[in-house]
């Protein structure tokens, strides 16, 4: 109990005393994941869309796997990407090993099912309310993708969101393709894991409690932003 | 200038689902100008009728003929449902959709449709979420969306049957404007005396087949088949 309460205060002195090396982390931490969800969500809401409106051979197989894919383990990804992005890898030439960049991708791997599936059942819903009237005026697939996808963009914010609390919690993956590197790979789960490893019990909890007020904040930003939960809305 | 879809020839046209006959087999054509009522009891196949000629329903037997190419004739028409289906925008954000969907300009666009909101009274809601608007304010919304391409042949699926007389009256008098710019208008109901007040033409379905079809005022003053006369005596037909 000594330990959360000296961790808490621990994180407001960090905050408070405007510590370079944290900003630094929090910083990559952001630039890391806010660069995965927006990469995950081009690559995701189309691709939920899209399976939504088509009907094919293996849609349910399809579908059934993209689900099994949320559930993808962030170590057997980071140890995937690690081998593909090393060396003697087909993209080791690429020198992407042990960079931001490799974290990035590690994290689009883990949430692109994730923001897909989200995307998938909310838009098969709308699409259940629109299908008569899109038919009737004669859209193409492209229009009808478009308009489910700016019609139900609320719905597709709440994936967006979760597959960034997913990204920004994420340590396995991001550990290995990025090594944790000081001033360089470093974000707050793997300084987290670090702290802990060293029994800086406090430090790693002042850490942990900016992480969550990090998470919270980026959801009400983006809340904010996008005009969720206004009664005019509903 | 975009050549006449109509008139349209339906021969032995026949919609089953799941190896039950719904409508068929079904021969009518369907003539360049007026305002065709299909009417029948609930169940009599007058929706499907409806989808049918619309392109909703492909019939497993018969034929659709029209007078132009199809994509023609999926330009030309419109269809407006017995529940509006509303997008999740504002009311002129609904109305300006189907020309979006064209690529016409959005500053075009939206002066067209102020002017269609204006027409149907709506202007006072233009930004108002149409989730949110009365069953005839949705209707008289979807109306005018389907209208503002100016299609040559508009099919309505009852679209007063949830309304009280007051948006009936609105619906009917921006119907009858349409049907006098010239569009071709084919509407289902099992309102009497809206056949009455409407029709040029009627088609009487019953149990999924034209029971009579022809002048609606020869249809009130005469109906030629018992089923018919039942049914415009109120009484209840199985």
């Amino acid at each position: 109990m000594n330990d959360i309460v000296e961790g808490m205060l621990s994180a407001f002195r960090l905050i408070f005393s405007l510590d370079r090396d944290l900003f630094e982390i929090i910083l990559l931490s952001l630039q890391v994941t806010l660069t995965a969800v927006i990469i995950a969500s081009i690559i995701g809401m189309p691709m939920g869309a899209w399976l939504a409106v088509n009907r094919f051979k293996f849609r349910r197989f399809t579908i059934a796997i993209l689900n099994a894919l949320m559930g993808l383990p962030p170590v057997v990804v980071g140890l995937i990407v690690y081998i593909m992005l090393s060396r003697s890898g087909p993209f080791g030439v690429l020198n992407l090993l042990f960079t931001p960049t490799a974290m990035v991708i590690a994290q689009v791997i883990i949430i692109t099912p994730l923001i897909a599936s989200i995307s998938h059942q909310a838009i098969r819903d709308l699409w259940a309310d629109y299908h008569d009237l899109l038919i009737s005026l004669n859209t193409t697939k492209r229009q009808r993708i478009l308009t489910l996808i700016k019609d139900a963009r609320r719905s597709l914010l709440t994936g967006s969101l979760a597959g960034f609390g997913r990204a920004i919690g994420e340590v396995g993956a991001i550990m290995i393709v990025g090594g944790n590197i000081d001033h360089l790979t470093r974000v707050l789960t793997t300084a987290i894991a670090l702290e802990t490893g060293k029994g800086e019990f406090a430090f790693a909890l002042a850490l942990g409690f900016i992480l969550i007020a990090l998470a919270i904040i980026v959801n009400l930003a983006i809340h904010t932003i996008s005009k969720t939960e206004r009664a005019s809305n509903w | 200038m975009v050549d006449t879809i109509l008139p349209l020839n339906v021969k032995n046209a026949t919609v089953k689902k799941r190896d039950k006959r719904i409508i068929g087999p079904i021969n009518i054509q369907i003539s360049t100008k007026g305002f065709t009522i299909i009417m029948g009891p609930n169940g009599s196949g007058k929706t499907t009728l409806l989808r049918l000629l619309h392109g909703f329903e492909n019939p497993c037997g018969g034929i659709l003929n029209w007078n132009s190419d199809v994509e023609s004739v999926q330009q030309n028409q419109s269809f407006v449902f017995q529940t509006p289906i509303m997008l999740r925008r504002t009311a002129i954000e609904n109305v300006t959709y189907p020309l979006s969907l064209r690529g016409i300009p959005k500053d075009t666009a939206l002066k067209i449709a102020k002017e269609w909101i204006s027409k149907i009274n709506l202007d006072h809601l233009c930004n108002t979420n149409a989730r949110f608007l009365s069953g005839g304010e949705k209707q008289k919304l979807a109306i005018a969306r389907a209208l503002i391409t100016k299609p040559q042949l508009l099919f309505l699926d009852e679209p007063t049957a949830n309304l009280d007389g007051s948006a009936t009256k609105e619906i009917e008098k921006l119907l009858q404007e349409a049907h006098n710019a010239g569009t071709r208008i084919i509407m289902t109901t099992h309102d009497i005396g809206q056949g009455k007040r409407l029709a040029d033409d009627l088609i009487f379905l019953y149990r999924g087949t034209i029971h009579e079809s022809g002048k609606a005022k020869d249809f009130y003053k005469k109906p030629e088949t018992q089923e018919a006369r039942a049914f415009l005596n109120g009484d209840i037909l199985e």
